[in-house]
């Protein structure tokens, strides 16, 4: 709808998706409740909302590293699973989850090893990809060597080496200081224009997730939904100029809103939210 | 050159403990008149380890044949703890049975077998020595590879699974990698393990050209300043099998916290 690259394929779709955890002693906790999320090809989708809502738990069911209690999770156009097996997203975790044994470039390999890519090209692909993250100089340290965010943006270009369709990324940037945290912003604003690679991003910056989205996805805790979807509609390619502009604060001023009418103090707008909490302290309690 | 000094800048305080030691000892000796059945002097034990180097009680061969039955133990006991560790991991049910059975064994004195030892396997054979040091070394050697093996980051799982990598994958790129430290580590505890197997068995009877066999009959006729000198070089091998594994990290894993911490001057 903001008419950047995108298709009308969903190319990650969740439909009435439900997520409960067994908890010691046979009581359940709901984490989400009545997801419903189409993703478009192309798209800088943010999560943002307050810890628990089910972030990384969202996240996670779309890489198929843990499985719906109802719903469906559709991603590529194949069930999650298989989307997994065909190995059709990258995914950056929280910690960079960088093997202590290997250095840059043979972290950054490992994905190619495990397609099984032929040694020059994959070698040749490690050097670009260091390239991009402006890492080359580092291809023979070992993680201990590097800083945290240096770490985090190998284990970026380690969910790029192998052109996944989609990457998912769970608070990449959460540990960094403010400066180093906006050229990373740049530095994957410009990776995802470079390679039309659908992105799906969460964060606790609600600047960050502006600057960086074509749409803001706002979730609420207890159980954990979607509350509000909020389109940015701020002009490509962003840079320096669009943090300092209008448009920008307004943005960050309405996903602030929506976050805080979500927490269900303030009076809500939105009144389908209001509903939905109703119904499910019903439900809960 | 400039290397070579830093070396030993690293390691002059030991070298100063070691041969302050030894000064003090010899001094304590000829002060105090003490008889060399009880202590001899350093340099009585150095004048025996010369005298009886090639000839005599032939200490140097018989390092040699020590030196192989711990070696052999050494490598059988661990190829043994890998092969029983890289199974347990495989399949989880047999944890609870092989480790409290593997808890069990570990808790008898093997040393005591050394006797039976010499009896199954001959009393002049290497086997018999190599035996009771494969069996010493086996325990921490399977202990150390079986926590390595099985303790790993759920996250580094998280990521193989997130690559659909195969079980043969994630044993070969996280599983093995993570339990090279622990096995090393097993190796240094085995080491000096394989030595005391080796030389428990010699004691016992064996090859008449053993270390074991020389504290034994050095002892019997009392000639102690042979026997301090075999027990002087029963610790040289040891060392240096030590340092062999030490040398070994070093090139393995390079990226240890054990190791490279060492760099700092
Ligand atoms: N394996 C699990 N077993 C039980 N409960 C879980 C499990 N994983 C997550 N939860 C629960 O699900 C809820 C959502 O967790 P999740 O990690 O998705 O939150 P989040 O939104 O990512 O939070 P944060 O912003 O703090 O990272 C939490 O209440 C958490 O306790
Ligand atoms: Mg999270």
């Amino acid at each position: 709808m903001t008419g950047e690259r995108v298709t009308d394929v969903p190319v990650v779709s969740l439909a009435g998706v439900d997520k409960d955890f067994a908890l010691p002693g046979g009581a359940t906790m709901t984490a989400l409740t009545g997801i419903d999320l189409d993703l478009r090809r192309g798209e800088f989708v943010s999560l943002i909302g307050p810890s628990g809502c089910g972030k990384s738990t969202l996240l996670r069911l779309i890489g198929d590293l843990t499985q719906p209690s109802a719903g469906v999770v559709t991603v590529n156009g194949k069930p999650a699973p298989q989307a997994r097996l065909d190995r059709d997203y990258g995914m950056v975790f929280q910690a960079p989850v960088l093997f202590d044994w290997r250095t840059v470039e043979e972290n950054v390999r490992l994905p190619l090893e495990l397609t099984g890519q032929e040694r020059t090209a994959r070698d040749a692909r490690v050097a670009e990809m260091l390239e991009l993250v402006e890492l080359p100089d580092f291809a023979r340290h070992y993680p201990y060597q590097l800083s945290g965010g240096m770490q985090q943006r190998v284990a970026i270009a380690r969910a790029l080496t192998f052109s996944p369709a989609i990457l998912l990324m769970d608070e990449p940037f959460g540990a960094l200081d403010e400066m180093t945290r906006e050229r990373m912003n740049s530095e994957v604003l410009r990776i995802w224009e470079q390679t039309g690679i659908t992105v799906v991003f969460v964060t606790h910056s609600i600047p960050e997730a502006v600057f960086l989205s074509s749409r803001v996805v706002v979730m609420s805790a207890r159980p954990g939904r979607i509350t509000r979807i909020v389109e940015v509609d701020l002009p490509r390619p962003r840079g320096v100029e669009t943090r300092e502009s209008r448009r920008y604060f307004e943005m960050v001023t309405q996903v602030r809103e929506a976050l805080r009418s979500g927490e269900g103090s303030g009076t809500s707008d939105d009144s389908l939210a209001s509903i939905e909490r109703a119904e499910a302290e019903g439900l809960t309690g | 050159m400039k290397r070579a000094f830093a070396i030993l800048r690293h390691n002059a305080p030991a070298i100063i403990v070691l041969v302050g030691g030894i000064a003090l000892w010899e001094a304590v000796i000829r002060g105090l008149a003490i008889r060399a059945f009880i202590l001899p002097a350093p340099s009585s034990i150095a004048r025996a380890l010369g005298e009886n180097w090639t000839t005599g009680y032939q200490i140097l061969p018989a390092a040699q044949a020590t030196l192989q039955e711990a070696g052999g133990g050494l490598i059988a006991g661990a190829l043994l703890g890998l092969a029983v560790a890289f199974a347990v991991a495989r399949y989880p049910s047999a944890r609870d049975i092989v480790l409290p059975v593997g808890i069990a064994v570990n808790a008898i004195p093997i040393v005591a077998f050394a006797p039976l030892a010499n009896q199954w396997f001959g009393s002049q054979s290497v086997y018999s020595k190599m035996a009771i040091s494969a069996a010493l070394v086996f325990f921490p050697i399977m202990i150390n590879v079986l926590r390595g093996l099985t303790s790993v980051n759920a996250s580094s799982l998280e990521l193989m699974r997130s690559y659909a990598g195969s079980e043969m994958a994630v044993l070969t790129k996280v599983r093995i990698p993570n339990a090279l430290p622990f096995f090393l580590t097993g190796l240094k505890i085995g080491t000096t393990l394989s030595l005391i197997g080796a030389v428990v068995g010699e004691y016992f009877g064996g090859l008449n050209v053993a270390l074991g066999r020389v504290v034994v009959e050095s002892a019997s006729t009392l000639s102690f300043e042979v026997t301090w000198a075999a027990i002087a070089v029963v610790s040289a091998v040891g060392i240096v099998m030590y340092l062999a594994v030490l040398a070994a990290e070093r090139v393995l894993i390079p990226w240890h916290p054990s190791v490279r911490g060492e760099r700092v001057a």
